[in-house]
């Protein structure tokens, strides 16, 4: 693992900056200088390698030396053939990896609860989307992952698609069982992408779930800032080799920044060699403070933090460093307890939908800060706990009846609608929850009943819903 | 040569003793602790380079985080300690026979063994048979109680470190369902003079005020603190510090003391207007 430990974007910046270079360049702030207020706020050695792309720093673009160098490095420390160095998110790695295997007119099957990324990239191709059902736990009021046999099923059913999509694992921590599907998918000539926003870690833990590459697919989008430490908004595509990079570049170019910014792709650099070189120990530690969590939060009884124990049908495995707690039992909506959380608490997890709260446990983590989250669950439990839970929606996944491919329904004919008023019509715009940021509604769908009502609850319980037009969500465009 | 310990109190205001030598320094999995003699106040000790007590005025901290509470309800008989490593509030706490059972609860193990080797002025009744030391975050350990203590004594450090999360919400409401009806929570509760204590010290009275229906704030002088000023917060189901106190049942214990007595258990709930201000304001 000794090449592991180099850097070679960082060794580049250090030296650049002891070269003394003097910029007459972009950007204009001039290594900090011409902004003190900035400067002073983040720091002199932040600006001073707030760069553009030169020959000894190489291009993004168009990588031939030390940003190629790095890539590489991380596609050896991921165990693909190539990684390419993203800075506009995971978002834009899902939406690049989704059009580089599909264009206008071909299918892709994927679980519903896809990220807003992925159908993002259906509506710029014009792909056309066959959803599997991804499963719900009724109790946990959560889609889970698919079955193996409901996506053979896609797959005989659709033997046109050109591939098929899958979450590894879900927000939530759930993982399907990816060998066997992208087995199976390659065997029908469909190419295997992963969305592995979520699981950057299981590429360096021990004991956990199976990472996309190891599983043979095709191509991963891990979000290196989620779980892996760097900064937010870099990201990392991989690929096994199956398309040519040149190919996949080109795509990514298509709406990539061309001012790639060298602090977040530095964090790669830096993050990729910690990992490689303390990642066992840094997940095991994460692992035991999950397990720690999880233990004290099941003991006292009311919520339930899950884990293994949901495996089943649409639970292949699960992700236990993802600390995910079902409040509902203590008669508290999950956005609820989040709010409470932050408001009196002084604790910011990562989401509560209307059942659930997700606390994200990491490298930054110690056993302090466990203690202080699940004291603080067990006052909420005290002090703000119901006995009565009726009033809480019991949500039941609904399969979308998709009437229009997401692209001919976003840019469709449209009329502008009271929500309470759309029952019925196809949506042109997308609804959804942020977090998790996985679509209600997506172009496309027929509006229900049961889609308002939710809508409707959602905001009620003070969810951020969002994804409309009109940013209050209380009209929606729909297909004339 | 001239040996200075500098503490920095605000990032414009500096506290300096002059040293004689550095008896020790260590690194524990929590914090700096530094061990120094010095002329004027003697033996004293510091983490992550903040002075916690020195040999000469450790008593008048000690003697106001342990008598007033004691001499509120002389009934106490079982005691919570959180923090407090260094044994000068469980020296204080075991001067009284009424005592039964105390739980001494320190995160940090290196504290203690380091103040029973070079600070036993202070550490020296931490083997009475009375005290129960558990090594361990006493967020955890509270939160497993239920009704239990007549009296907590949150004996900190400052609210960033290790200390954190003795600050809390969290902690307060399980301080508060660990002591029974009769329950007195102290804490240390910072300084009111200096912005940045003075926000932490507002933070933890709005956050006890929650929980407690008494809850009072007093103060001593304590000169190696930044500005000499410091507070206690006094939270109580029941009992009122200064309606309360039983004069003479404390006196007739008959318990020396250099700082403590009961005029100023009484005189140090009198605080300055501008203390009152920042007590009352949301």
């Amino acid at each position: 693992m000794s090449e592991q430990n180099y850097a070679p974007l960082l060794e580049a910046l250090k030296k650049f900056k002891s070269n003394r270079i003097v910029p007459f360049d972009v950007p204009g702030h001039k290594q900090g200088r011409g902004n003190l207020e900035l400067s002073d706020f983040l720091g002199k050695q932040c600006l001073a390698v707030d760069v553009n792309s030169s020959k000894p720093l190489d291009n993004l673009c168009h990588p031939t030396s030390v940003i190629k160098e790095a890539q590489q490095l991380a596609a050896e420390a991921f165990n693909a053939k190539s990684s390419f160095f993203m800075v506009n998110g995971t978002s834009a790695a899902v939406s690049a990896m989704i059009m580089s295997a599909v264009k206008a007119g071909d299918k892709i099957i994927m679980p519903r609860n896809v990220h807003r990324s992925a159908i993002n990239a259906l509506v710029i191709s014009g792909a056309i989307p066959v959803y599997v059902n991804p499963g719900i736990d009724k109790h946990l009021g959560i889609p889970l992952g698919m079955s193996f046999d409901d996506l053979k099923n896609a797959i005989d059913n659709n033997p046109d698609a050109k591939a098929v999509f899958l979450n590894n694992p879900t927000y939530y921590g759930v993982c399907s069982d990816i060998a066997s599907i992208i087995e199976y998918a390659h065997s029908r000539n469909m190419l295997a992408l992963c969305d592995e926003a979520h699981g950057t870690h299981l590429y360096f833990g021990e004991n956990m779930p199976l990472p996309a590459m190891a599983a043979g697919a095709d191509m991963s989008a891990v979000s290196l800032h989620k779980t892996g430490g760097s900064l937010t908004q870099s990201s990392i595509l991989l690929s096994s080799g199956t398309l040519s990079d040149g190919h996949i570049r080109k795509i990514i170019n298509l709406t990539g920044t061309t001012s790639g910014s060298y602090l977040l792709m530095v964090s790669l650099d830096i993050s990729r060699k910690n990992l490689a070189v303390n990642g066992k120990s840094i997940f095991r530690k994460v692992l035991s403070l999950a397990d720690y969590a999880r233990e004290e939060i099941n003991d006292w009884g009311g919520y339930h933090a899950f884990a293994d124990d949901i495996r089943g049908r649409y639970v292949y495995d699960f992700d236990r460093t993802k600390l995910s707690v079902h409040t509902r039992s203590i008669g508290l909506a999950g956005i609820e307890v989040y709010d409470i959380l932050r408001d009196e608490y002084d604790i910011q997890v990562e989401f509560g939908d209307l059942a659930n709260i997700l606390a994200i446990i990491s490298m930054g983590d110690s056993a302090l800060e466990i203690e202080r989250l699940v004291s603080a669950l067990q006052e909420v439990k005290r002090i703000y706990g119901k006995k009565d839970i009726s009033d809480l929606f019991d949500h039941e996944y609904v399969s979308p009846v998709v009437a229009a491919t997401p692209q001919n329904a976003f840019y469709a004919e449209k009329k502008y609608l009271p929500l309470e008023k759309s029952k019925d019509y196809i949506s042109a715009e997308f609804v959804m929850c942020y977090p998790p940021g996985i679509p209600v509604l997506a172009p496309g769908e027929k509006i229900t009943s049961e889609i308002i009502e939710y809508i409707k609850y959602a905001k009620e319980k003070g969810c951020l819903v969002l994804g409309t037009e009109d940013m209050a969500v209380e009209n929606i465009n729909v297909i004339a | 040569m001239e040996l200075w310990y500098t503490e920095q109190h605000t990032d414009n205001v500096r506290f300096s003793i002059k040293v004689k030598k550095q008896i020790y320094s260590g690194n524990s999995e929590f914090q700096r602790i530094d061990v120094f003699e010095s002329e004027e106040f003697g033996m004293f000790f510091t983490l992550d380079g903040l002075i916690m007590a020195t040999e000469k005025d450790e008593f008048i901290y000690h003697d106001m985080i342990v008598h007033v509470p004691m001499a509120t309800n002389p009934d106490i008989k079982k005691v919570l300690v959180i923090g407090a490593g260094d044994g000068g509030t469980v020296r204080e706490l075991c001067r009284y026979s009424g005592i039964e059972h105390i739980d001494m609860i320190e995160i940090d193990k290196l504290v203690v063994d380091v103040c029973k080797q070079y600070f036993m002025q202070t550490a020296c009744s931490l083997e009475d048979k009375r005290v129960h030391i558990y090594y361990e975050d006493g967020l955890k350990f509270v939160r497993t109680k239920k009704s239990e203590y007549d009296l907590i004594i949150v004996d900190s450090t400052d609210p960033f470190g290790p200390g954190e999360g003795l600050f809390t919400r969290e902690f307060y409401g399980n301080c508060f369902n660990a002591l029974n009806d009769c329950g007195i929570l102290v804490n240390q509760h910072e300084s009111p003079y200096y912005s940045e204590y003075a926000s932490n010290m507002k933070r933890a009275h709005l956050r006890i005020k929650a929980f407690f229906n008494v809850c009072k704030v007093y103060q001593a002088h304590i000169p190696t603190y930044p500005s000499g000023h410091w507070l206690f917060g006094f939270a109580s189901k029941k009992f009122n510090p200064v309606s309360d106190l039983n004069a003479n049942a404390w006196q007739s214990l008959n318990i020396n003391t250099r700082y403590y007595n009961t005029d100023i258990h009484i005189g140090s709930f009198a605080l300055p207007t501008y203390v009152n201000g920042l007590l009352e304001a949301k």
